[in-house]
């Protein structure tokens, strides 16, 4: 199931209602300790804010100046023998790959994780022109055999359970002889590794995302815990790199520095067990590693951010930690958004990369809380900038109808003081006197939104203007 | 006295939900500031910061409403609001809301950098460190996010209900955590809200407090409003009230006399 391919994004709403009434997903969702993690992490590195200064910096330079280092970038990554294929669609991007692995008439390719091969709904399309992907980090195995898109950007089956996973695997391991029902995590973990250890060695390409891009080498980088991504791009023949250009950074001294924050905001560790730098395929005095190394930079309508309102978003490293730390994202999992990228930075990117008349809802669906900008570690301006889509959605008038009227007639009165008062002052009259037995209400006309759920305390009878005016002006 | 050594005037802005549902909160900011030595003026032409339009995307309503607030509070050495979602409106939103209007900015500037939230001005710039009240209960502390994070509202109600005579405080665990207020947001998406709120209850719950304090009214109608559906034995009441000692002088919100 690829939600590139059938966004929900618009049916938010119901999502939403379904999810929070979704027990599984519920259970599966209480067990998200990232933020705890991240907290004693980031406590113990006295520099970490120093270091969000320093990494938005970079970002903001690098994007200042991001053609000069995609060029520059190309011309490394050439030199040492590697090649750029430039995307501007995802169609672009799936047909690149596509002839890639046709040009080695490659059967099967193992898959590294990556949220660009979501966005541009790879694996169907493969699958459809005879190349079986594999998915061989263990989240991404798992709801692949699942046929689910992931939920969250760096835990993709945080939405399943223990008990579901051990289901799937009894029902898809079949084929290879496991037929015991497992309980513990652990032996889950090695009857997945042993199947995948044989796909790893059959596989004809290795595709990875990237986590940077570096301009003074030409390399990129991925950080993985469980090493399948060193094992999916040495492998095979041929490497590709599914990338996308805000992952550029100049320097290798800027990754080191960004590299400090990554994995601290999203999983509380100092650094991810493996960091996998690669730069073009093998060289003779090389052991190991492919034949050939491609990389696949897809635009899909990022540098259309740069220069808006939005170009702050292209600084973001996808650490997840902004999904960890809402309290929307918490309550409703990942799929509720309805496209690829969920929780407030999905909030920022999807109306940026599907439209905002299809994703106009998730930046509505915020507090405004502040906590996702507050532990971004590239100092993204989440909440601001999903302030700035409901100003285009409100200016393109896509805002739900009622949602406006109100808007209209709260303004009306609002720019007119004595009329305000004489309606304020009639309010709290009413409704003092009609909540005046209980301290509260339990309907409202026009209120269901809020008496759905809680009581409507009642006024105290008088607005604080007519009292003071009543003691007299002091 | 201010930390400049003269009787400061300070313009309140009420508030609009203090103005309609809780106008104790509005003389109990007036007690506390007079107390601290201010001269409390309140402006007629108030209304409301402008917010519910700006963070629906209405920037044009969003600046009228802002540019009779920047016209009504002309003049005062501060101005003090008793929550930190508006104060933070003035302070920190109202110089991007008229990032395009030059001619504005000296003005909105000069709102902006003298508006406070009544708490952390009555501790960080008037210098309270203690106030004449008496409050016999256990009371537990929600942050509101604005006044958290965009305003610095942490150590300043703590410290001040620290010396309320009877007064005994309980951490609340994820005091920090949205309450699932955010304005519109708890009517457009009435079942996350209500999921939000309803965690909230059940922390503040396990603290064993018998009340609730906060320093927005909005949150505390969103979690007083929560309590009495669900049967919460916990009172609600805006930090103020405490404070003021003016517990006395209405009854919890959303609570009958």
């Amino acid at each position: 199931m690829s939600l590139a391919l059938h966004p929900t994004s618009k049916a938010f709403k119901a999502n939403a209602r379904a999810a929070l009434k979704n027990e599984t997903l519920q259970r599966a969702m209480g067990h998200l300790g990232f933020a705890q993690k991240r907290l004693e992490a980031v406590g113990r590195l006295p520099e970490f804010e120093a270091l969000r200064d320093q990494a938005r910096d970079i970002k903001n330079h690098t994007l200042q100046h991001l053609d000069f280092y995609l060029e520059h970038y190309e011309e490394k990554l050439r030199q040492s023998g590697g090649e750029v294929h430039w995307c501007r669609t995802p169609e672009e991007a799936r047909q690149a790959i596509l002839s890639i692995c046709r040009s080695v008439g490659a059967r099967t390719i193992t898959k590294g994780k990556t949220m660009v091969a979501e966005e541009i709904a790879l694996n169907p399309f493969l699958e459809a022109n005879g190349v079986a992907p594999v998915e061989t980090d263990l989240g991404e195995y798992i709801i692949q055999l699942r046929d689910e898109p992931p939920s969250h950007i760096i835990a993709p089956a945080i939405h399943v359970t223990k008990e579901q996973v051990a289901d799937t695997f009894l029902e898809k391991h079949a084929a290879y002889g496991k037929t015991k029902l497992l309980s513990e995590p652990r032996e889950m973990l090695e009857e997945a590794r042993g199947i995948l250890r044989e796909k790893f060695l059959g596989a004809d390409v290795g595709l990875t995302g990237a986590n940077f891009l570096i301009a003074e080498t030409g390399s990129s980088i991925i950080v993985t815990n469980e090493g399948n991504g060193d094992l999916t791009q040495l492998l095979p023949r041929v490497h590709i790199v599914l990338a996308t250009p805000e992952k550029m950074v100049p320097t290798l001294e800027d990754v080191s520095t960004i590299l400090r924050l990554l994995a601290r905001s999203a999983t509380g560790q100092e650094f991810s067990v493996y960091t996998t730098v690669s730069t073009g395929p093998k060289r003779p005095q090389d052991i190991d590693g492919p034949e050939q190394y491609h990389v696949v930079i897809l635009d899909n309508g990022r540098t259309a951010m740069l220069g808006t309102a939005f170009q702050d978003m292209l600084r973001c490293i996808r650490c997840s930690a902004c999904l960890n730390h809402c309290p929307v994202y918490n309550a409703i999992g990942g799929h509720a958004y309805g496209w690829v990228y969920p929780g407030p930075m999905g909030s920022v990117l999807t109306p940026g990369l599907i439209g905002v008349d299809q994703a106009g809802a998730l930046p509505n669906a915020s507090t405004f809380c502040g906590k996702c900008e507050s532990v971004c570690p590239m100092k993204i301006p989440l909440p601001g900038m999903m302030r700035h889509w409901r100003e285009r959605e409100y200016e393109q008038r896509l805002s739900p109808p009622a949602q406006r009227w109100g808007l209209a007639a709260w303004a009306f009165a609002a720019k007119r003081p004595r009329l305000y008062r004489l309606l304020t002052g009639l309010a709290a009259r009413v409704l003092g006197l009609w909540g005046r037995r209980h301290g509260n209400m339990h309907n409202l006309p026009l209120a269901g939104g809020w008496t759905q759920f809680r009581d409507f305390p009642a006024p105290e009878g008088k607005t604080f203007h007519q009292l003071w005016s009543e003691r007299g002006q002091r | 006295m201010d930390n400049t050594g003269k009787r400061p005037r300070v313009g309140l802005f009420v508030t609009c939900l203090v103005d309609l549902i809780r106008p104790t909160v509005g003389f109990a900011a007036v007690k506390l500031l007079e107390d601290a030595g201010c001269i409390v003026e309140v402006p007629a032409a108030q209304v409301c910061c402008g917010q519910p339009a700006y963070n629906s995307g209405d920037r044009a309503d969003a600046r009228d409403v802002a540019r009779a607030v920047i016209e009504a509070f002309e003049g005062f050495d501060y101005v003090v609001a008793p929550s930190g979602s508006c104060a933070g409106m003035i302070r920190l939103h109202y110089p991007e809301l008229f990032a395009e209007d030059a001619a504005m900015m000296p003005r909105v500037h000069h709102l902006a950098n003298r508006t406070h939230e009544l708490v952390s001005f009555l501790v960080d710039v008037m210098g309270v460190k203690f106030v004449a009240a008496r409050y016999d209960g256990t009371i537990t502390y929600h942050d509101s996010c604005s006044g958290l994070r965009e305003m610095g509202v942490k150590a300043q109600p703590r410290a001040l209900l620290g010396t309320v005579a009877g007064l005994t405080i309980k951490e609340l665990p994820g005091a920090e955590t949205c309450c699932g207020f955010g304005g519109t947001f708890c009517v457009k998406y009435p079942e996350i809200s209500n999921r939000m709120v309803g965690d909230k209850a059940k922390d503040v719950a396990g603290t064993g407090a018998d009340t609730l304090l906060a320093g927005d009214l909005g949150c505390l109608m969103n979690m007083a409003g929560k309590f009495t559906r669900d049967g919460v034995d916990v009172k609600v009441r805006h930090v103020a009230e405490v404070l003021a000692d003016m517990a006395g002088d209405v009854p919890p919100i959303g609570r009958a006399k």
